[in-house]
């Protein structure tokens, strides 16, 4: 990481640590930032975050490890969570599952080279009278079938622009 | 593709208009609302069913540490799988849900409130901090509520990240407190020694809506529903295998056939009553109730069809529970990974009778010796499971499955 | 006793989950601590006061309850389990450990249900726990393995691992984490946060993928740990040791070309007859002499001769400190903090490097005696410094990182060869058949022979402060110490509380200066009237509430001098003693290094005829 941009995260994460308190108290909401803005928690920004708050480095990495939704390794600019709980299983969350991973080409636990997209498996979700239900970043979708999880990848595509969904069809043509 | 509202019948909380029962605390005095409360044996909805009055009386009576404030935290994290009436709750009858944290907190001499919402329900926070702003402006939240001096009370929104085990509450409060969520020792409870050491009530989100009703329309309305030791009327998550799945609102006390013929899940092979850490029912029990005296659950029901591998659903609870065990204890950490291998071996049909029968004993232990409610209760299903399909589960071949 | 180890809640930053808290019962707390309840336990009743566990509850009346997360120097955990029992009215079983008494209980502490937990959590515990106790380096002294056969495993019920699931880390030249070995029991994670506020260790991430881990899973050599061995201490497994050297020096004493000298610490002495059955407390100083010579070492010295050195060194270091001070008006830092403890230099380094110049400049003991060997002795006796091997005996983990500091090297040679713990010397003189407590006497070798009380008191917290107020008091005022301290014991600084503070008004000076110092201070009139002030510290959680304090510019940063030990007690209680480790293990360890500095014949370092004889030509280089 160059200086400036280290500056630049630890002047962020000092306006962080004003708003939500340098107490321990604070940690997790100062992570959950921190996690939206870059996807992850870099070592860099942990030390950092130890500093503000009072603690060792060791034990933020131990509170980003321990929860599901802090990453400590870079991960995709939209996180697509499935859910996998039975409800979901019973209502055919498998070929969801498997189309996931034809289209974005990863597994469950990867991310896509290009950094836009980590598939994760996701405890319920809450929307289990509709299921198979799944979350993108903070939007959530509900009964998902298989043929629509190219649609859903599309629109976060978008995102990067409006050549990217076509050179991604391209690409795995 | 889009979440559609889940709610299959009319709720009683429909008939309560927001606001009716935070009125008629303000008229009590401290001791009469938990009065009221206690009167109408409300017992706390998430699934444990404590009584709610005996936990806010506690609570009143602690000291907090060096004058410090009092909290009441609302347990939004609704994690058990099958269950999804607490999202109904927050995003179609919001105002109950924080007028009961504002009568908890009337009650026990509380200055703060915390909503812990869990991660996946990030979607919710625009809807949910804009009902917090309306309630500022009305004067339902901050100083001097609703003129009643002296009464400051304000409601903070903290969100999970994404661990099953922050619904334990001392759990919770650690993870509030910046620690990795993991459950406390108890005693202490945290009604004397909760959030940053001083008295706090965690109740759950239907618990405080119901509060709210029950100071709107009174202890013994409340109470002549339900049973003797289940008092009042319940919100029901309904999944899997059945006609209409949603939310249902039925009086405690029914029995399984009842409620699966309302959902349309008559012919069941077998219920799980009470998410992952619950219990399964076969149908030849499908005649018992539901109610703390019998089958008790935080409402989540999971219909399971004729055509289903009951120990395909037995590993997906004992995956869920080795994801999302803490790892603190022994009994848990290392337990429920035991099971799911012992499961593993069943799908091969490499498991002895002597050795499913060494789990059994296993999971004894496990809900007698871990530390939590999670470990306590994770192996319920896998006993209830092999307990009453265990001639569907022996002696698989590979062909067969 | 009160401030020892239990780190206060100023420091203490364990999680809540991870200790009980104040237990509140309603009412009037504070009348209803110290009142007593009766509980009744297997049967017996027994009085104890609010708030007491059922497991101390337990141990008044002879009932034993396993335990393996559980330890007298740290806060509660309540994680592995295994002393759960029976309490009347409650649906699940409770831990012993951390269930406080606050009402009348029956418990019962070997029903069906809990032998049959405690037995499925030892199997739980084995299934993941890889490799063979013949080959531990805690073989025979090892908690988990004492438990299983104490409750019968003769088979691993839920299966055992077969392979290393973890590689070994052998990044520290100090500690070795061997995690196929843990169960996860977190005394290691409890010691490094709340004991030593280093925080190097901590649970990472969850479920039965939790491990004990660094941050970010670095190398524990490549982060901040200061080597102190805290957590072997209380590892009741083998996943944490020493990083052993002693084969390296078998092939030295094995190697005819090899002169090979052993120097021994005060403390190993105080403490090796752990490792041999003995209680707690048995000083081995003489029959370890002998044993050494016969396990094939050339020399054996007593490091208290340089202990002695560095009280010189660091004494006229302070007083020439105070007269830059107030007589130049010279910039000098203060307060002097001692140097002699590598864990607490490390943990300086790490976390206040602000304050490295205010450390003094003298070595530690053991790194001055290695280069007083390789330079004067070589010399004296004509051997080539490089044929020269020395040892050294230490109760000490960190020293083995110290002498391993590429800095450490002033006589052109590694000064200090090896550095070998309490625990590995017992082995090796084991490994030679040798009982050590039926060793008949035997001295140390000259010319280095003759050391101070002074020198011995170094091992037990206040111990340097103690040794260099001796020396320093009497230079100044120039009267013996035994007329201002009965028989020179100065108690002030002595005990086990976390921080000790003390201040000494200095009424007269004396008209003389001691030659020794005499090129540096002319006249000791600039302290006459004035107050010396000093603390001392040990562990370095407590050394952490004293630097705090001198950067908010509280009483200590007024003090002159300061003694700082890495380890809870001093270096009796140093992470390379003889395991178990408790308050009063250390405690008696303490007593027979105090006895035995009254038992000196000279018991002031400016005393020792073989000091002064050989400080000036060989007075090591600032380091």
């Amino acid at each position: 990481m160059l200086v400036s941009q280290q500056q630049k995260l630890q002047d962020e994460i000092r306006a962080l640590a004003a708003r939500h308190g340098r107490t321990r108290a604070a940690l997790v909401p100062i992570l959950q930032d921190l996690q939206v803005r870059y996807a992850s928690v870099s070592d860099f920004a942990m030390q950092v975050v130890a500093d503000e708050v009072g603690i060792h480095p060791a034990e933020v990495y131990g509170v980003v490890s321990f929860y599901a939704f802090l990453h400590s390794q870079p991960s995709g600019r939209f996180q697509i969570r499935l859910c996998q709980t039975i409800s979901c299983d019973l209502a055919g969350k498998a070929r969801v599952a498997r189309q996931l991973e034809n289209e974005l080409g990863i597994r469950f636990g990867e991310t896509t080279p290009d950094g836009r997209f980590s598939l994760e498996w996701a405890s319920c979700l809450g929307m289990c009278d509709q299921g198979p239900a799944l979350l993108v970043n903070d939007r959530v979708y509900t009964r998902v079938s298989a043929e629509q999880v190219h649609r859903i990848i599309d629109d976060c595509r978008k995102v990067f622009g409006a050549h990217a969904a076509q050179a991604a069809h391209a690409a795995h043509a | 593709m889009q979440p559609t509202s889940s709610k299959k019948t009319p709720l009683t909380f429909d008939t309560i208009a927001p606001g009716q029962g935070l009125a008629a605390a303000l008229k009590k005095s401290r001791a009469d609302i938990i009065g009221e409360v206690s009167a109408s044996n409300l017992r706390g909805r998430g699934g444990a069913g404590f009584p709610t009055g005996t936990k806010w009386n506690l609570a009143a009576a602690a000291q907090g540490q060096d004058g410090g404030a009092k909290y009441v935290v609302c347990n939004a994290d609704e994690g058990e799988p099958g269950t999804f009436k607490d999202r109904v709750l927050l995003l179609e009858y919001t105002d109950l849900v924080f007028e009961g944290m504002t009568i908890a907190a009337r009650a026990i001499g509380a200055t703060k409130g915390i909503l812990y919402l869990r991660g996946e329900y990030v979607y919710m926070r625009p809807h949910l901090d804009g009902v917090l702003a309306a309630r500022r402006t009305a004067g339902q939240l901050g100083a001097n509520i609703l003129g009643t001096t002296g009464f400051t009370f304000d409601i903070d929104i903290r969100m999970g990240a994404g661990a099953y085990v922050c619904g334990e509450e001392t759990a919770l409060i650690e993870s509030l407190e910046g620690h990795r969520g993991e459950p406390r020792n108890r005693p202490p409870f945290p009604v004397n020694t909760g959030f940053l050491g001083q008295p706090t009530v965690v109740n759950n989100v239907e618990t405080l809506a119901s509060v709210s009703a029950i100071l709107a329309k009174g202890a013994a309305w409340f109470r002549a529903i339900g049973t003797e030791k289940s008092a009042g009327f319940k919100l029901f998550s309904v999944s899997g295998d059945c006609g209409a799945p949603g939310v249902y609102e039925f009086p405690l006390g029914i029995t399984v056939a009842a409620l699966l013929e309302k959902v349309g899940g008559t012919g069941a092979k077998a219920v799980q009553i009470g998410g992952a850490s619950g219990v399964c029912v076969p149908a030849s029990e499908f005649g018992r109730r539901i109610a703390f005296e019998d089958l008790a659950t935080g409402g989540s029901i999971i219909v399971f069809g004729q055509g289903r591998d009951m120990l395909h659903v037995a590993k997906n609870f004992m995956e869920f529970f080795v994801e999302e065990s803490c790892g603190q204890c022994t009994p848990c950490r290392a337990g429920n990974a035991k099971l799911l291998e012992g499961i593993e071996m069943l799908e091969r049909g490499a498991c002895s009778s002597a050795y499913l029968r060494e789990l059994l004993n296993l999971c004894e232990t496990m809900q007698l010796a871990s530390k939590c409610g999670l470990g306590q209760s994770s192996p319920n299903a896998f006993v209830s499971i092999v307990t009453h399909f265990q001639d569907e589960i022996l002696g698989r071949t590979a062909a067969a499955h | 006793m009160s401030g020892e180890v239990k780190a206060g809640a100023d420091t203490s930053r364990a999680p809540s989950s991870q200790k009980i808290q104040q237990v509140h019962v309603g009412g009037d707390v504070m009348q209803l601590i110290g009142g007593q309840i009766t509980v009744t336990i297997d049967g017996t009743d027994v009085k104890v006061p609010m708030g007491t566990t059922v497991l101390d509850a337990a141990r008044r009346v002879g009932v034993r309850i396993p335990t393996l997360c559980h330890h007298p120097d740290l806060c509660v955990a309540g994680v592995c389990r295994v002393c759960v029992v029976e309490v009347e009215g409650q649906r699940a079983l409770q831990a012993a450990c951390a269930f406080p008494i606050t009402s009348s209980l029956k418990v019962k502490t070997h029903t069906r249900k809990v032998r049959q937990a405690r037995r499925h959590i030892l199997d739980l515990l084995l299934s993941t726990h890889y490799g063979e106790c013949y080959s531990c380096k805690r073989n025979n002294n090892c908690e988990l393995q004492a438990l299983a056969k104490e409750y019968g495993v003769d088979f691993y019920r839920f299966g055992h691992v077969t392979e290393s699931q973890v590689p070994k880390d052998e990044s520290s030249y100090s500690v070795v984490r061997d995690m196929d070995k843990c169960i996860l029991c977190r005394r290691c994670v409890r010691t490094c946060i709340d004991i030593q506020e280093v925080g190097v260790l901590e649970a990472v991430g969850r479920s039965n993928k939790t491990r004990i881990s660094t941050f970010l899973d670095k190398p524990l050599g490549d982060v901040v740990c200061i080597n102190c061995g805290q957590c072997i201490n209380r590892c009741p497994t083998g996943a944490l040791h020493a990083a052993d050297t002693s084969d390296e020096v078998w092939r030295a004493i094995d190697d005819p070309t090899k002169h090979v000298v052993i120097q021994t610490a005060p403390s190993p002495r105080a403490g090796i007859g752990e490792c041999f059955g003995c209680e707690p407390g048995t000083p081995m100083t003489y029959q370890m002499n002998t044993a050494l010579k016969l396990a094939g070492f050339d020399k054996v010295f007593d490091t208290n001769f340089s202990a002695d050195l560095t009280i010189i060194e660091e004494g006229t270091e302070l007083l020439g400190r105070l007269h830059k001070a107030l007589v130049k008006g010279e910039p000098v830092a203060f307060p002097q903090f001692t140097s002699c403890s590598p864990g607490w230099v490390k943990y300086l380094e790490h976390f206040y490097p602000e304050y490295i110049p205010n450390l003094s400049s003298a070595k530690s003991p053991q790194q001055m005696f290695g280069a007083v060997i390789k330079t004067y002795y070589a010399k004296a006796n004509n051997i080539d410094p490089k044929d020269i091997v020395t040892v050294a005996l230490m109760p000490c983990s960190a020293k083995k990182f110290e002498c391993n500091r590429p800095e450490m090297a002033d006589s052109g040679f590694k000064d200090v060869d090896y550095g070998l713990t309490t625990r590995e010397m017992a082995q090796m003189i084991k490994e030679a058949g040798i009982h050590l407590p039926d060793m008949p006497k035997g001295d140390f070798d000259d010319p280095f022979g003759t050391a101070t009380g002074s020198g011995v008191i170094f091992g037990a917290t206040g111990g340097v402060m103690e040794a260099a107020l001796r020396t320093v008091i009497e230079f100044v005022c120039g009267v013996k110490v035994e007329k201002l301290f009965d028989h020179a014991n100065i108690v002030p600084v002595r005990g086990f509380e976390g921080v000790k503070y003390v201040e000494l008004p200095i009424a007269n000076v004396s008209p003389e200066v001691p030659a020794i110092i005499r090129h540096l201070i002319p006249s000791f009139d600039f302290l006459k009237g004035a107050t010396l002030k000093v603390a001392v510290a040990h562990g370095t959680a407590n050394a952490r509430r004293v630097m705090e304090d001198i950067k908010a510019g509280g009483k200590f940063s007024e003090c002159h001098f300061i003694e700082f030990m890495g380890c809870p007690g001093g270096c009796i209680g140093g992470g390379g003693q003889p395991i178990p480790t408790s308050p009063e293990i250390r405690a008696a360890r303490a007593r027979a290094i105090y006895e035995e500095d009254a038992e000196c014949a000279v018991r002031k370092s400016h005393e020792n005829p073989s000091s002064t004889a050989s400080s000036s030509p060989t007075a090591p280089a600032a380091t």
